[in-house]
């Protein structure tokens, strides 16, 4: 019974997940579109983790994968089935033929020259689905389902549009509010079961140490682009998964998902949290998009709400210092979050975490030898 | 032959933007080793400062309006209109080659302040670190001017003598018809200044040789005696100046907001690796190719053939270059080879 053990940190893992709907109740933070995008960002990171975390190559170009994975997904809709199912699995294959693409031409170099080219990639293709795609992408009204789409498979099964757009389904469940919740969950458990697995094998110590000395891995004779390609693909799968987890939430697909800012929000998630730990990026994914959630929806009324049990001049001066950090100016706090982690905490909230407790089982520690020695 | 002309300016202007933020990239980088993903959001600063300039000259008073008197219509008129008439109107009208006097002390300050407060401290550590900081402060600097000038786009005028367009048909003997923006022609002599002032600045002065020195071999210059330090970071001071002046001359052309320093950071970064990270020369050839190439592309012929490719012509030249020549065009061997 303790963590080293797969099982009991899959049952661990998994409990949490599934009662978070219960658990969060108490924040606030219970309602299912909320809860779907902790799980459909929880896999886009823990994706993201398993190529920065582990190797150290900082890609900012997983947005791509997103968006093709979010495209497949609808197309799917449109062309084959209401059902997830498929959208799923072809959303996650199709972004990970795209990643070993770009995987395969982005791992011929490393460092800044890697960030840069996945960079570039990124921004081509989010520019091509704008513009010379649009047959596949429609542009920037972005792709939405419509009632003539064929869907072979539907018909086939004799399921006839009604009235109405048809909505996402997981054989006749409709994948809305705590459903569709409870499929991203799912897929999250399965997901973080595959990172656990990589984590905890030869295959993911071997990722880190080509993180740790890339130069002394080559020179033993050992070939680090096989690892690192497919680590790259694995990463680009999870992001595609993410990414049609976001069409079947919401059945369209857009082109500012493949934006290389979308790139950047994820590895903000990662960093904040813990990049290289189980956890960490969940933890960053939880904190962001919970507080966005929450400070966006914050205005001066509210906040002059807040401060209403401190004397009048002060909470004036609390509500004009503060405003600009919420509301529209959300960004601003998560900028100034961010680097205030980067700089202080490296290795993010999990970081913080260990050396808190350390902090505590020293002094908990030498309370012990005190009692002792009296 | 009018057409590949004005292709050519186009191309040169863009190319100038995108050159001058390149050289900012280059000097951070060649000296202070540091990757910058804030340089962008100083060009905005800098086109901002123009921006504010703008309306700090435009503070008005609000007086009735005597020519309408069936109503009470009341009109804005500027203090300086007020106080000095035609010479007011036409400082007003100059407030952006103005606001250039004012942008450089300020982003002097700003550039050796980031150093100082940030920097600094990232010497040590991993590029992706340096990335990470300064794109947390990139996402900080863009907020704020967010959160006071708004998210819309500010237009600011050039000055009215130079609003309109200039014959250059005429000055190569090509026709009355071909014309292009003054104040397009203004930024791309600009630019060029600029590039030579800071070109002269490191060959032919005392100051420019130790920086040069302490980019090949830094230690050594330090074992001389010389705070290589200090060097570098008015160095930094200046890279931050050189971007400032940039954006602050890029407002006529492109009305400023908010997010206009990432957009350009992307593809400056681009031109950097292409021109060879660490060489100044690189920079500057790399951001001029890039700009012309750009233009071409967008002309209508190229994307009859090849569609699309006005959008992504940049990346693809850089793909090309990044995977068939690792050090970039001008870069030195061994340099960031990896």
């Amino acid at each position: 019974m303790s963590l080293k053990n797969n099982l009991v940190v899959m049952l661990l893992f998994s409990a949490i997940v599934l009662s978070a709907p219960w658990w969060l109740a108490p924040i606030g933070a219970n309602y299912p579109d909320l809860l779907q995008k902790f799980a459909i960002f929880g896999l886009f990171a823990i994706g993201f983790n398993i190529l920065f975390g582990l190797t150290g190559y900082l890609s900012f170009g997983h947005a791509a994968f997103l968006g093709v994975g979010s495209y497949t997904a609808v197309w799917s809709f449109k062309l084959l089935t209401m059902n997830v199912i498929p959208a799923v699995i072809l959303g996650t294959l199709v972004s990970g033929v795209f990643a070993l693409l770009i995987g395969w031409l982005s791992l011929r170099r490393s460092g800044i020259y890697f960030s840069i080219l996945t960079l570039a990639f990124a921004q081509m293709s989010y520019s091509l689905a704008y513009s010379v795609l649009t047959p596949i992408t429609n542009g920037e009204t972005g792709l939405q389902l419509s009632q003539q789409d064929p869907r072979v498979l539907d018909a086939m099964a004799g399921i006839v549009p009604t009235e109405g757009l048809p909505t996402t389904n997981l054989f006749g469940m409709p994948m809305s509010g705590y459903s569709g919740f409870y499929f991203c969950a799912v897929l999250l458990i399965i997901g973080f079961w595959v990172t656990l697995k990589i984590f905890r094998s030869p295959y993911g110590l071997k990722l880190t140490a080509i993180k740790s000395n890339t130069m002394r891995m080559k020179y033993t004779g050992f070939n680090t682009r096989p690892y690192l390609l497919s680590a790259f693909v694995i990463s680009g799968m999870f992001a595609g998964l993410a990414g049609s987890l976001m069409a079947v939430t919401d059945p369209l697909a857009g082109a500012e998902r493949m934006q290389w800012t979308a790139s950047g929000e994820v590895v903000l998630m990662t960093i904040l949290g813990g990049a290289g730990t189980l956890i960490g990026p969940l933890l960053g994914v939880g904190i962001i998009k919970y507080f966005e959630n929450i400070f966006s929806a914050l205005n001066d009324s509210a906040l002059r709400a807040a401060y209403d049990f401190l004397p009048a001049g002060l909470a004036d001066f609390l509500t004009t210092v503060t405003s600009p950090f919420v509301g529209e100016g959300w960004h601003l706090t998560l900028g100034l979050l961010f680097m205030l982690v980067v700089i202080f905490l490296p290795g993010g909230v999990m970081q913080g975490i260990s050396l808190i407790s350390r902090f505590l089982r020293r002094r908990l520690g030498m309370a012990g030898e005190s009692g002792g020695a009296s | 032959m009018d057409a590949i002309l004005i292709q050519i300016l186009n191309g040169l202007d863009k190319g100038g933007a995108y050159a001058l933020i390149a050289l900012g990239l280059t000097l951070a980088f060649g000296t202070l080793g540091i990757v910058n993903f804030a340089h962008g959001a100083l060009f905005m600063l800098g086109a901002f400062g123009a921006v504010s300039v703008q309306q700090l000259l435009t503070i008005s008073k609000r007086v009735k309006d005597e020519s309408i008197t069936f109503f009470d219509a009341y009109k804005e008129i500027p203090y300086l209109e007020i106080w000095w008439g035609d010479t007011g109107r036409m400082i007003i009208d100059y407030a952006v080659p103005i606001s250039i006097l004012f942008v450089i002390p300020f982003m002097l300050l700003i550039g050796v302040l980031m150093e100082r407060g940030l920097i600094k401290h990232f010497y040590k550590r991993t590029h992706a670190d340096q990335i990470l900081v300064t794109f947390g402060l990139a996402i900080v600097l863009q907020e704020l001017v967010k959160a006071y000038f708004g998210a819309n786009p500010i237009p600011t005028p050039a000055p009215a003598v130079v609003s309109g367009s200039a014959p250059v048909g005429a000055f190569f003997g090509l026709g009355e018809d071909l014309v292009y923006p003054w104040w397009r022609l203004i930024y791309l002599l600009a630019s060029g200044l600029i590039i030579f002032a800071v070109f002269a600045f490191l060959k032919f002065t005392t100051f420019g040789m130790v920086v040069r020195a302490g980019m090949a071999d830094r230690e050594t210059v330090g074992l001389l005696g010389i705070n290589v330090q200090r060097r570098f970071t008015i160095v930094f001071g200046l890279a931050a100046v050189v971007a400032g002046v940039a954006g602050a001359l890029y407002a006529p052309i492109l009305p400023p907001d908010y997010h206009m320093g990432m957009d350009f950071l992307v593809l400056s970064f681009v031109v950097v690796v292409v021109g060879g990270m660490g060489s100044l020369e690189g920079a500057v050839a790399a951001g001029f190719l890039l700009g012309i190439l750009q233009s071409f592309a967008s002309m209508n012929e190229v994307k009859s053939i090849i569609p699309g490719i006005d959008q992504i012509i940049i990346y693809l030249v850089a793909v090309v270059i990044l995977l068939v020549r690792p050090r970039g065009l001008m870069g030195r061997e061994g340099v960031m080879e990896d």
